[in-house]
């Protein structure tokens, strides 16, 4: 029976699709020696749980949804209509060409100064105007502020001026993004970044999670600053992938597991949830990130999870 | 064998526990005797399980309170015997104190709307209840009319608030979307506070001296119970896709206006399918057969979230509404009115100019049936928590969506057509 269970867990594991593994170690594991029947509990549960990952598609609360959900077929995603297409000059701040062009600066910004403690939100778009370039693309120029979290609209808006240029290929190519914000220089890693740091950098931390926020928008105070990494590493990601065809968000941290720290580096892995507006798209992406107060998060590893087996490849 | 190191570790904190940090609560639903019988089964004394409400037969929920490193094994245990439940409270250390504990013990049975709790997102269970309570409290004032069934077969019901016979109607729907929680949960405080101000607010009162008021709160009930049992995303309808492992139909690409169009995908596993014909999905089409059957409906608003916009026609058609001057000034009305409260900054505009192209989209429908006043609001919030709202941020939201939709039915109120 061991045997039988070990070998269909090997092939489970090595499966495209989403698996169903899930990990809670409280960070503060005591040690104790278990008595025997504790020992005969946790070996009929282990059993239960192989037995488990024997049908993945098991429908448990919150776990891999049974329907299958193919990614937003790039042929049909949503084209823009003829008028804010065409326009050159001033855009409508309030209309969605400028508010994506501003969230492709927004997840530009993350990448380069997010932090556990300093994730940036789009407040509002103050001008905007496009152009078409030579090379055969659309250049974006916006002035537009942005808020910080934690602290969110009740902190100072920064404001920012930026380029973005969407490139028009045969195949995607990611925008490239020119930004300046005021006082940015000014804005260093905080005491919170460096109590979090020295916190979870010791080699015994093993922080594991799932579901941030829950379904109730619940998080803990505690695990905040790991969301706000996911959202900054997320961040790379909605960057890539973004176009004019596309507005990103993450929508929810599915899991997060601390791994080894190397070389003075919080190293996470995370799934994360992001939400495409115009598709209306659950996107789901594992990652793995590093980060140091010094050297900023950096993502090393991205890899497109698709949630169905049929499922061929990510929008973009 | 990273299970079993998993497990290992889970099992050796279990005298370890002096909080009830990570424990959550348990609602199962079994679906027969035997199920009953293997909850019976489970070892208590061993996990730890405080049942709140025992296993006794399988029409009644089984709620228990597990603790946190029982939380994989009881899991595995339902999981592996197919026993369905959900997770109704995700940490109970947050609700430790007495008074919060009695909230939640009269969560599961509230004797009045007075003693519901609006600032928790609830199941189709209990709004079920709020409604025949709410019915039950007012019976000069409040009926409940169903207006067809779902695909699953649940009955879609929609409040209806009159005072007089005859009337034009004002409809508001929510939860159409079922991902988006939100809306649904501000529905049920808006129905509250029609009841608590008809009377009291003079405004509301004239309205709804003229007006009946029509309030549909679970517009997709199958896809909301969806997103408590299986998948917190899920937006669509839960028909099945014939030829299709992908299941439903995004309901607000279902309408005939611009059917089929751009704005919509004719994959079956898109979030935006339009569905095989227009009308298809019986959430639409029971709908679709009240406006018409009521013939005189004057404002008709559909409620969804995020990205915190007041809309108006069209999504299919950059062409603009011939109403589109008085619709604009009223969605700059109505967004002052709501922003004066919290601050909280809304865009509005046309839903294909300010979000995106959208075909076959209700308030397109509504607008092309001669309802003048359709407008699309998206809530809370700009995309920080998304779909998963705080719930800490349910009655502000309803609050300040509240005064825009005051200022559309003053409005419609004083500009009879």
């Amino acid at each position: 029976m061991q045997s039988v269970i070990r070998t269909h867990l090997e092939s489970v594991s090595s499966h495209s699709c989403y698996a169903t593994e899930l990990s809670f170690i409280n960070s503060s594991t005591r040690r104790r020696s278990p008595p025997e029947w504790i020992m005969k509990t946790f070996c009929s549960v282990w059993l239960l749980l192989s037995l488990v990952e024997l049908r993945p598609a098991l429908p448990v609360s919150q776990e891999t949804p049974l329907a299958c959900r193919g990614p937003a077929d790039p042929a049909l995603q949503q084209p823009e209509t003829p008028e804010e297409m065409d326009t050159t000059g001033d855009l409508e701040p309030t209309h969605y060409p400028a508010r994506r062009a501003a969230t492709v600066a927004l997840h530009y910004l993350n990448t380069r100064h997010g932090s556990p403690y300093r994730v940036f939100g789009l407040q509002q778009v103050h001008k905007a105007s496009a152009e078409d370039v030579a090379a055969g693309g659309r250049k974006y120029s916006l002035d537009f502020s942005v808020t910080t979290s934690p602290s969110g609209s009740a902190g100072p808006a920064l404001r920012c001026s930026a380029e973005v240029l969407f490139p028009r290929t045969e195949r995607h190519t990611p925008p490239d993004v020119q930004l300046n914000c005021e006082a940015l220089q000014q804005l260093n890693s905080t005491a919170e970044d460096e109590a979090f740091y020295q916190k979870y950098i010791t080699p015994d931390s093993a922080v594991s999670a799932q579901y941030l926020p829950d379904s109730y928008g619940n998080m803990s105070e505690d695990m905040q600053p790991f969301w706000r990494l996911a959202r900054v590493a997320a961040s790379f990601i909605m960057l890539r992938e973004s176009s004019e065809n596309t507005e990103f968000n993450m929508a929810q941290v599915a899991s997060i597991t601390q791994q080894e720290s190397s070389e003075k580096q919080l190293m996470l892995d995370y799934v994360v949830l992001l939400h495409d507006l115009p598709s209306q798209e659950i996107i789901q992406w594992k990652l793995l990130a590093s980060w140091s107060p010094d050297s900023g998060v950096r993502v090393l590893q991205m890899e497109w999870q698709p949630r169905c087996p049929h499922a061929t490849k990510p929008p973009n | 064998m990273k299970g079993l190191l998993v497990l290992s570790a889970l099992f050796v904190a279990v005298f370890g526990k002096l909080t009830f940090e990570g424990d959550q609560v348990f609602r199962i639903t079994a679906k027969d005797a035997e199920q009953i019988a293997l909850l019976k089964e489970l070892p208590e004394e061993m996990l730890g399980l405080d049942f709140w409400m025992p296993p006794s037969r399988a029409s009644l929920p089984v709620d228990v309170h597990v603790p946190f490193h029982s939380l994989q094994a009881v899991r595995a245990h339902l999981a592996y015997h197919q026993i369905p439940y959900r997770v109704m409270i995700e940490n109970v250390q947050a609700l430790l104190n007495a008074e919060q504990r009695q909230m939640v013990q009269h969560r599961n049975f509230p004797r009045s709307t007075d003693d519901f709790v609006y600032t928790t997102y609830h199941d189709l269970d209990s709004i079920k209840g709020f409604m025949d309570m709410l019915v039950a409290e007012n019976p000069n004032m409040v009926s409940k009319i169903e207006i067809g069934k779902s695909y699953e077969g649940r009955p879609l019901d929609v409040l209806k608030f009159s005072t007089g016979e005859s009337r034009p109607g004002i409809w508001i729907d929510t939860g159409i979307h079922s991902r988006e929680w939100i809306t649904t949960a501000s529905a049920i405080w808006f129905a509250k506070k029609i009841v608590t101000d008809y009377g009291r607010d003079p405004i509301l009162t004239d309205v709804l001296n003229n007006y009946d008021i029509f309030l549909d709160i679970t517009a997709n009930p199958d896809g909301y119970a969806y997103t408590h049992s299986n998948d917190r995303m899920w937006r669509k309808t839960r028909k099945p896709n014939p030829g299709s492992s992908c299941v439903g139909v995004d309901p607000n690409r279902n309408w005939e206006i611009g059917f089929g169009g751009p704005g919509a995908s004719s994959n079956p596993c898109s979030q935006t399918y339009h569905g095989p014909s227009v009308h298809s999905e019986s959430e639409v089409k029971a709908i679709v057969d009240f406006v018409t059957s009521h013939g005189n409906l004057k404002t008709f608003v559909s409620i969804h979230s995020y990205s915190q916009m007041l809309l108006y026609p069209y999504g299919y058609t950059s062409t603009a509404a011939q109403d589109q001057a008085e619709l604009h000034e009223l969605a700059r009305k109505s967004i002052t009115a709501l922003e004066s409260l919290y601050n909280t900054a809304y865009t509005y505009g046309s839903v294909i100019t300010t979000i995106y192209q959208a075909d076959g989209i209700t308030i397109d429908w509504t607008y092309a049936q001669g309802i003048k006043y359709s407008y699309t609001f998206e809530l809370r919030d700009t995309g920080f928590y998304g779909f998963l709202l705080p719930a800490d941020q349910i009655v502000p939201t309803a609050e300040e969506t509240w005064l825009a939709l005051m200022a559309i039915m003053e409005h419609t109120r004083n500009n009879p057509y």
